[in-house]
């Protein structure tokens, strides 16, 4: 029980925090400056994922914000679902602002279950923004309409999901059906959540989720005409901590609600900390900027300063909609918050996920 | 009607957006570009596409989409420069042209082939823009009734292409595939991360082998080594022989198979999933059986070049077509497509498609003008840069092995790149010598990780559905598709058993002593037993059964092979050795002291980085190898030293670190 109160301390604290840098993130001065100099900013993906999307759109905007005006790059060091990136990292000790990393969920997760491939320790860096996300579960319309509120009539139908992995991002929604008691059979290995909506559209598959950006821009005109059908969302958090509708979808129940509808799941105990913890590691704090351990505080104020510069444009609810979703962006105190609370997770609830995952997927990591 | 009426005026206005001035002035930018990343061997539209995109945030939509689309359509023309001339796959798209376009080169009858590929590249790309300006309203059932089991038949149609390019004995073909799969199984497995023939204490090799490190290996590696050790220029004769508008005729002559080629890239193109670097190998296989005269096919057939480059342009035109329906990349550099045009504020999607319309087009019409702009382009340029074929191979080789090591490093941003690179281009040199079919090796390691994860989903659903009901099973796997693809799979493979003979990587054999080419398949057979012995510990049945499977099968063929061996004199085809007669066993100089300068290589970035290790290679070898005086020697070093370095910055790469670079800090070039 102590964990989790932890975990509701944190994540309470998370949005105070979050929302009081966001109103008040007034900067603190800065010695520093990059002016000449080129700020290689690395992410362990390829040129082709959400995270490449999400660097290259702050890249241009931390040109124009940094002291010195320096040349922004994207760096991509893929390789071994992330941990080769974030491995090579833990080992620089650039100290003047020219390097910085960005993770995301699939850098978390092996981190929070101890994968042998992990070299790297989340709190030897220092965090200067913290991104979130949501998404969002929906079912073919013939299935659908037997969803009122709850899962209990779905029961006994046979799911099939197109997944990337159970140690990936699909590990918060494989949980999540588990939790709900349907029997979902998860197709391992496609190669992106665009190739499982494809397998939905296709009826291969008849179970599905997407982040929010991907939801709004290929699902809901499904959804229009009537193919399918919004179940829930996972939620964001609110000030308390607590787990609230989505305010990018507000029609659509959160998984807590339809949770505490449907027989046999509850928002409490193991489970339900666990599904929490790696919901919040993996969409709440989906993705951070880090600066190495050995970067100075002026350097670390210098990237305070600018980002809270970038998130102060008139223009950037318009601008980060469509890249980014409405989501918090935190920085400051905020975003220290919200990296404890993306790499912290009870060893209980570490042991329940890896049980799980070795008795329903034969997924060990040793 | 209704589509007309829609789509006639959006046709034009995009018309009139792309002939703007300044769109046109990016377009032309983007082609540029991409044509000079295409030349580079093992770079292709991914690297092309992450230089422009920390340019795409802010521009003008239309202007974006030029720059972008200008760049794409025209590597796969490009890249045909090295894969015609140096023998090396300028791009996986290529892979195929390589059989014919290098020995028509060795004849010197490079333009020839040059300006049939361009020509065939442009006739594809327009094909494919085309049949996406028809298809752009209809294809979503159309892709929509491609499933899992309509793309694990087409994995296999691919494959079974190794049956027309397994060469004299079959079986060794069949042996090269299954190494080729066997390869392409080690890492952790794509379901469930069990690890195959890796560990965790090399993380290089959980993550598997690229396929730019493969193609380079198995490729550029033996043909650049076997050149080297001859000390003439590519072409035999030294000359450039029959021109450029020879290359046009021929293309006409043969415009029907360009066409259906095209027609095969575009379908292959459209399905997403399937990936670009199996058209090529498709096209190939269908140009070979299709036609009468097959005796040439791998000794510089003018018809194996023109079925692949028609394809791979082509297949650009259909790749469009998911990303921009269903926002799905079809391949690598589509996925950085998509990337690109979220920072340029577009969202692909029936959204897409249904309200910007005119800007949907304009990637149309930017295509088609692309691929004009750059076959000209390269058309033009063939005749000069075929001169390439007549230098003396010895002051060429450096400076591609130099390429070739920056493209591997590429790959995964550490030395083992380039172990990795040395210990398959050594397969590849055996497989050569030992004449064992090298197509077949890659289609099998371009195939195998489609193949298992195809085979595993589709086998997973369709129990499923079994479980609901036989008629619900049976109608998921006997769709008309399937049914068709298995159709032209076996026919594929009863023509490509009886023609493989014909098709040959070289033409004469000679057999030595039993003893090297039986240690060879001893050693092989070795592996393949112990990767066997691997998979069998795996827990995790969805991750063991696939090399379990592909490994028992090479192991039959291996020991059929030892039996055959065994039983048959020493003349007999399955001992050929080019060691033992013809232009490799009287090259003035010796497989192993040519290789080891690129074992020099390796060793020497290992202590001290790239840029250190090429400048001390390229002295040493221009002086020494070469027999140039100091100051040539030193002069030439500068110049390839001093475009890598330019080439890095542009593209902002990094250089391989050695044990210097752990101790120091030196600045950016050599750090």
């Amino acid at each position: 029980m102590r964990q989790f109160f932890t975990a509701r301390r944190v994540g309470l604290s998370l949005c105070a925090v979050s929302a009081l840098a966001l109103t008040a993130g007034l900067p603190t001065p800065a010695q520093a400056d990059l002016s000449g100099e080129t700020v290689e900013f690395v992410i362990p993906f390829s040129e082709s994922g959400g995270s490449a999307r999400w660097a290259n759109f702050f890249a241009p905007l931390l040109n124009e914000a940094l002291d010195g005006n320096p040349t922004v790059v994207v760096g991509y060091r893929p390789g071994a679902g992330s941990t080769a990136g974030a491995n090579w990292f833990q080992e620089q000790t650039t100290d003047d602002g020219t390097l910085i990393f960005g993770t995301s969920g699939s850098t978390q997760f092996p981190y929070l279950l101890r994968d042998p491939r992990v070299r790297y320790e989340y709190r030897d860096w220092t965090p200067v923004l913290a991104s979130g996300t949501g998404g969002v579960v929906y079912l073919p319309a013939d299935l659908g309409a037997r969803f009122d509120g709850d899962l209990d009539d779905l029961r006994d139908e046979f799911f099939i999901f197109g997944s990337q992995g159970a140690t990936t991002l699909d590990l918060v929604p494989l949980l999540a059906f588990q939790m709900l008691g349907l029997q979902v059979e998860p197709v391992f290995g496609i190669e992106g959540r665009g190739d499982g909506r494809l397998m939905f559209e296709r009826g291969e598959a008849n179970i599905d989720y997407q982040t929010s950006s991907a939801y709004i821009a290929s699902v809901q005109p499904l959804v229009d005409q009537g193919l399918a059908v919004p179940v829930m969302s996972w939620g964001v958090l609110d000030d308390a901590g607590n787990i609230v509708r989505d305010p990018t979808f507000p029609d659509i129940p959160t998984f807590a609600e339809v949770c505490e509808a449907t027989d046999g799941c509850e928002t409490e105990g193991v489970a339900w900390d666990a599904w929490r913890a790696f919901f919040v590691s993996g969409f709440a704090a989906q993705k951070l900027v880090y600066l190495p351990g050995s970067a100075s505080p002026e350097v670390v104020g210098m990237y305070e300063e600018a980002m809270a510069e970038i998130l102060a444009r008139p223009d950037f609810a318009e601008i980060s909609a469509a890249e980014l979703g409405v989501y918090p962006q935190m920085i400051g105190e905020a975003a220290l918050v919200a990296h404890e609370a993306a790499i912290t997770v009870s060893d209980e609830a570490r042991q329940f996920v890896l049980d799980w995952l070795r008795e329903d997927y034969g997924v060990t990591l040793e | 009607m209704d589509i007309l009426t829609i789509a006639l005026p959006a046709l034009g206005e995009a018309l009139a957006l792309v002939f703007h001035p300044t769109q046109l002035m990016f377009l032309c930018a983007g082609v540029l570009l991409g044509l000079s990343i295409g030349v580079l061997p093992g770079l292709g539209g991914i690297a092309g596409l992450s230089l422009v995109l920390p340019f795409m945030f802010g521009m003008d939509p239309v202007s974006g989409l030029a720059l972008m689309v200008g760049l794409i359509a025209v590597i796969p023309t490009s890249d045909t420069f090295s894969s015609v001339l140096l023998g090396i796959p300028g791009s996986s798209a290529s892979q195929a042209t390589v059989l014919d376009g290098f020995p028509l080169a060795r004849k010197g009858e490079a333009g020839r082939a040059l300006a049939a590929a361009f020509v065939s590249s442009l006739y594809g790309g327009l094909f494919g823009a085309l049949i996406l300006t028809c298809i752009i309203f209809v294809a979503r059932p159309l892709i929509l009734a491609f499933g899992l089991p309509e793309m694990l038949m087409i994995t296999i149609l691919g494959m079974s292409m190794v049956a027309i390019l397994a060469g004299r004995v079959p079986l060794k073909g069949i042996v090269a595939c299954g190494l080729g799969l066997l390869l392409g199984t080690i890492g952790s497995a794509p379901a469930g991360g069990s690890l195959r023939m890796s560990t965790y204490d090399i993380p290089y090799l959980v993550d598997g082998f690229q396929l730019v490190i493969v193609g380079l290996g198995i490729y550029a590696i033996p043909e650049v080594v076997s050149l080297l050790r001859q000390d003439k220029p590519i072409s035999n004769s030294g000359t450039l022989g029959r021109g450029w508008l020879d290359g046009l005729r021929d293309w006409w002559r043969n415009r029907w198979l360009s066409t259906k080629c095209a027609a095969i890239g575009v379908v292959v193109g459209v399905i997403p999933g399937l990936g670009g670097s199996v058209v090529d190998w498709i096209a190939y296989g269908y140009a070979v059986q299709s036609t009468k005269d097959r005796d040439r096919f791998g000794q510089g057939d003018i018809r194996g070049v023109i079925a692949p480059e028609s394809s791979n342009n082509a297949k650009e035109g259909g790749g469009l077509v998911p990303t921009l329906i269903f926002g799905i990349p079809g391949s690598g550099s589509m996925a950085v497509f998509l990337g690109g045009l979220a920072l340029l504020g577009l969202s692909p999607g029936p959204s897409m498609i249904r309200q910007d319309l005119d800007i949907t087009y304009t990637i149309v019409w930017s295509l088609a003008l692309a691929n004009v702009i750059g076959a000209g382009l390269c058309v033009l340029l063939s005749g000069q840069i075929a001169k390439l074929t007549t230098i003396r191979f010895t002051l060429l080789a450096p400076f591609l092995f130099m390429m070739i090591a920056f493209a591997a490093f590429q790959s995964r941003q550490s030395l083992g790149d380039l172990v990795a690179l040395v210990g398959i281009g050594l397969i590849g040199i055996l497989l050569r010598r030992f004449d064992f079919s090298r197509p077949a090796f890659l289609i099998g390691f371009v195939l195998s990780a489609q193949a298992e994860q195809f085979v595993n989903m589709a086998t997973q659903i369709a129990s499923a559905r079994f479980r609901r009901g036989m008629e619900a099973g049976l109608d998921y796997i006997f769709t008309p598709i399937t049914v068709t693809l298995l159709v032209l799979t076996v026919l594929s493979i009863v023509i490509g058993i009886r023609q493989s003979k014909n098709i040959r990587e070289n033409i004469d054999t000679h057999t030595g002593t039993k003893r090297a080419p039986m240690i060879f398949l001893l050693a092989v057979t070795a592996y393949v037993v112990i990767s066997i012995g691997d998979a069998a510990t795996i827990t995790r049945f969805g991750d063991k059964v696939f090399p379990l499977t592909v490994g028992l099968v090479t192991l039959a063929a291996c020991l059929a092979l030892v039996v055959r061996m065994m039983r048959r004199p020493e003349t007999d085809d399955v001992f050929i050795d080019l060691e033992s007669g013809g232009a490799d066993a009287e090259a003035p100089q010796g497989l192993w002291r040519t290789l080891a300068w690129f074992l020099g290589l390796l060793v020497l970035t290992g202590l001290f980085g790239l840029v250190i290790a090429l400048s001390l290679f390229f002295v040493g070898f221009f002086r020494l190898r070469a027999g140039l005086t100091w100051v040539k020697a030193a002069l030439l070093a500068a110049v390839g030293v001093g475009f890598i370095v330019f080439l890095a910055s542009t593209l902002g790469r990094d250089f391989p670190p050695g044990l210097l670079q752990e101790f120091t800090n030196l600045p950016w070039p050599l750090r």
